[in-house]
């Protein structure tokens, strides 16, 4: 069976998708955006053990070259995290579809689907497929959270399963793009949003404003003028830029003032986006 | 007589609250009931808890008026015509309100508020209606100065309900509690998610299992004071509990406990309780005289008598000290104390009890949340502040265990962080799945929230802070409440979010 690297499962999550539902975070990102919020997600453990020494509980031990982490003894102080030079977290458990989702049954009846999130999931579409059948067999709905590098037209098996997308359009203009994500192109991401609103599986849409940095106001025509009548329906999130978590060169810059998202919003709203929030 | 020149001088009481506890220490100096020395023995190692209900009682602790029948037929003794529109409905409950009694001297339920108000809003703008209901809803919070007072909405979608909902949220008044009669085959979804939302600003109003509690009698239901389900058109005599700790402090072991000295205490309080009624019945004249039950508000048959038990939770922890078991934590602790409701359940079932015509002759169980005098004692049922389980499911889950067995009041109370105002749906979903294990009463209030649910009743923690300060403030429950956040340490609770 596959398996993937899975950094965490929130049992109870407001704040990925509609109603009550369980998160689940895989390991590992093909960008590294300069305002992530969780960095310690982007890359997978290499094993360089820097971490091991100040973990204050001694969950962390090195043996044979691989660095292990006790979840029993760990205080989930984020000592070890914080000190990564390599943007990983020995706190990383590889995991098959079943054991995963053995996890979610828990949860069950409480929660109405699970997000699957990162890092960036859709790295392991098998995997996400996978745990999205025994889910949909289990009456649960199924989100993807996704930066949209991945062609989701390829994976028509996993659109099926899944209820929809939560699409990050990061900026408009590839240079922008670049110079925030690392990424090459942002060309895939453009043809997701179109096959995304065509196939009716876009759950939501997600900008983080940061002036200077991310070219939002490009970003909202670009999305209203690729998916046509979906700006009435589709909730978009303008997502105030938080320097919490945030390392690298943005970790101190201040989040943007109420009146710049307020232009923001309006700007939406004469685009036709008539579920457009600040958040 | 220091006691009552206590109360005449004290500069913590308003001239009201004075008059009631005059009233109470009037009331106390009577001794005309039957309690044998065994009893007094239960009170003096606080195994039994009268619960301030006084030594003769004259009124019934709870009364659940059948306010559809005054609205429909008015009150010959109030010399009150049916009203014909909204003004004269709400004027009429106005009227009839302050002539309710029960044990706080205010009346501690005020009807399925939604559906008495709803006939009367046809032709009525929103507008105006929120005005009239403003009004009203302030008049009730200013003139019933005690906060186990519960008015009922729901379980369908009413606009009533609806405006009442919106305007508590802008109110942020402490009385009276809201429940919501929660059935998701009744209730629509957006109708549950404002009354969520509307909780995640003043506490208000608390869910309840609607499938579950409307079996409860061959009648209708309400939920009065701080969650007792109780008969319409009826009540409860009286609430006296089983203060579980105190009875487990005296055990030589668990098996005594279980098998002598919780049986014999049970029939103690239970032969107490049949005291406390048969004084009210026989002798009190209370429903000779009431124009309520002469007017077919209240009728004697649909009383019954409240057993309530409290502190479940240390109950297991000391029996199984030895061994440092805890419940909620341990399947040992959980198996014990599931033993030891059984037992209770199967005292209540077959002891008879007099005058309980509704519950078959029978007392019933009820999740008493505790007193401002209890130190270390968790309300009824519930996991003590501060050991709360960390999955919230695995919470609700022990809950339903629990719950089981109580019929006529048992619940939780959840902080949650402020994001969950932007997703209500979310916190729905977890009362929907709470509700199909079988939790019966589920509350919530923001983690900021100036409105704070004590053990069933609310409080604001500006009021506690001027009672703490020597301040004489408006409610009575202020003076219950602060002391009662305190010794549970209250502001501890495990705070839910993501």
């Amino acid at each position: 069976m596959t398996r993937a690297p899975i950094n965490k499962i929130i049992p109870l999550s407001l704040v990925d998708g509609p109603g009550n539902r369980t998160s689940i975070f895989l390991q590992g990102c093909n960008l590294a955006c300069a305002y992530c919020h969780n960095p310690e997600t982007q890359r997978l453990c290499n094993h360089c053990g820097i971490c091991v020494s100040g973990c204050p509980s001694g969950a962390l031990s090195i043996a044979g070259g691989r660095v292990n982490w006790d979840p029993a003894v760990c205080i989930s102080c984020d000592q070890c995290i914080t000190v990564c030079p390599s943007f990983a977290s020995p706190r990383v458990r590889n995991m098959t579809p079943d054991e995963v989702f053995e996890e979610v049954q828990k949860n069950i009846p409480f929660i109405r689907g699970i997000t699957v999130s990162g890092g960036e999931c859709t790295l392991y579409p098998n995997f996400i497929k996978e745990l999205f059948a025994k889910a949909r067999e289990n009456g649960l709905t199924c989100l993807i959270d996704s930066n949209g590098t991945t062609d989701f037209t390829r994976f028509p098996e996993l659109m099926e399963l899944s209820q929809g997308v939560m699409l990050d359009v990061k900026a408009w203009d590839e240079e922008v793009y670049r110079k925030l994500t690392a990424g090459l192109t942002n060309s895939v991401v453009k043809k997701n949003l179109k096959y995304l609103a065509e196939c009716n599986k876009l759950e939501e849409l997600r900008i983080v404003c940061l002036p200077g940095e991310v070219d939002a106001e490009a970003v909202i025509s670009g999305i209203a003028d690729t998916i046509g009548e979906k700006v009435k329906s589709v909730k978009l999130k303008l997502i105030k830029f938080r320097r919490y978590g945030v390392r690298g060169r943005l970790q101190n810059t201040p989040t943007p003032d109420d009146a710049y998202m307020q232009e923001l919003l309006k700007l939406a709203s004469g685009m036709g986006f008539e579920k457009a929030i600040i958040v | 007589m220091n006691h009552v020149l206590d109360i005449v001088t004290s500069k913590k009481h308003t001239y009201e609250q004075k008059v009631m506890a005059l009233a109470h220490a009037a009331e106390d100096t009577l001794s005309i009931l039957n309690i044998p020395e065994k009893t007094k023995y239960y009170f003096e190692i606080n195994a039994i808890d009268d619960l301030y209900e006084g030594h003769a009682p004259y009124r019934p602790r709870y009364i659940m008026p059948d306010y559809e029948r005054f609205v429909k037929n008015g009150s010959q003794f109030l010399q009150i015509e049916p009203p014909s529109d909204l003004d004269e409905l709400l004027n009429s409950l106005m009227i009839l309100y302050k002539h309710v009694p029960s044990i706080t001297g205010f009346p501690v339920y005020l009807g399925n508020i939604d559906k008495l108000i709803e006939p009367f809003l046809d032709g009525v703008s929103d507008e105006d209606a929120k005005k009239k209901l403003r009004l009203f809803l302030n008049f009730l919070d200013r003139t019933i100065t005690d906060s186990f007072c519960h008015a009922n909405i729901g379980p369908e979608a009413t606009r009533a309900g609806k405006l009442i909902l919106e305007l508590e949220k802008e109110l942020q008044n402490a009385v009276p509690n809201f429940t919501l009669k929660y059935d998701p085959d009744i209730t629509p979804d957006d109708f549950a998610e404002l009354g969520i939302y509307t909780s995640l600003f003043c506490a208000n109003p608390a869910m309840c299992n609607h499938k579950v509690h409307m079996k409860t009698y061959s009648t209708d239901y309400g939920i009065s004071s701080c969650y007792n389900i109780l008969p319409i058109c009826g009540g409860a005599y009286t609430l006296s509990r089983l203060t579980l700790p105190g009875l487990a402090k005296v055990a030589t072991s668990t098996e005594q406990f279980l098998n002598e000295l919780l049986p014999d205490c049970l029939e103690s309080l239970g032969n107490y309780m049949n005291e406390r009624i048969s004084f009210l019945v026989e002798q009190s004249g209370f429903f000779e005289t009431s124009f309520l039950a002469k007017e077919g508000l209240i009728h004697p048959d649909n009383f019954i008598g409240m057993l309530g038990i409290t502190g479940l939770a240390e109950c297991a922890n000391i029996l199984l000290s030895d061994n440092g078991k805890r419940y909620g934590h341990d399947v040992e602790a959980d198996d014990l104390a599931d033993q030891i409701m059984t037992i209770i359940s199967n005292f209540a079932a077959q002891f008879p009890a007099k005058y309980s015509t509704i519950s078959n002759g029978h007392l019933m169980l009820h999740a008493q949340v505790g007193m401002d005098y209890d130190i270390g004692i968790t309300s009824g049922v519930r996991i003590p502040v501060g050991d709360e389980l960390q999955n919230i499911y695995d919470h609700l889950r022990h809950s339903a265990r629990f719950h089981r067995e109580i019929t006529t009041g048992c619940g939780d109370i959840f902080p949650f962080e402020t994001t969950g105002r932007n997703n209500p749906s979310a916190i729905l979903d977890i009362v929907k799945g709470a509700f199909s294990v079988g939790s019966k009463y589920i509350s919530f209030y923001e983690e900021n929230s100036d409105l704070v649910r004590i053990t069933g009743y609310l409080v604001k923690r500006s009021e506690m802070e001027k009672y703490r300060n020597e301040q004489v403030v408006l409610h009575d429950t202020t003076h219950l409440g602060a002391p009662n956040y305190d010794h549970n340490r209250l502001k501890d609770r495990k705070v839910r979010g993501v």
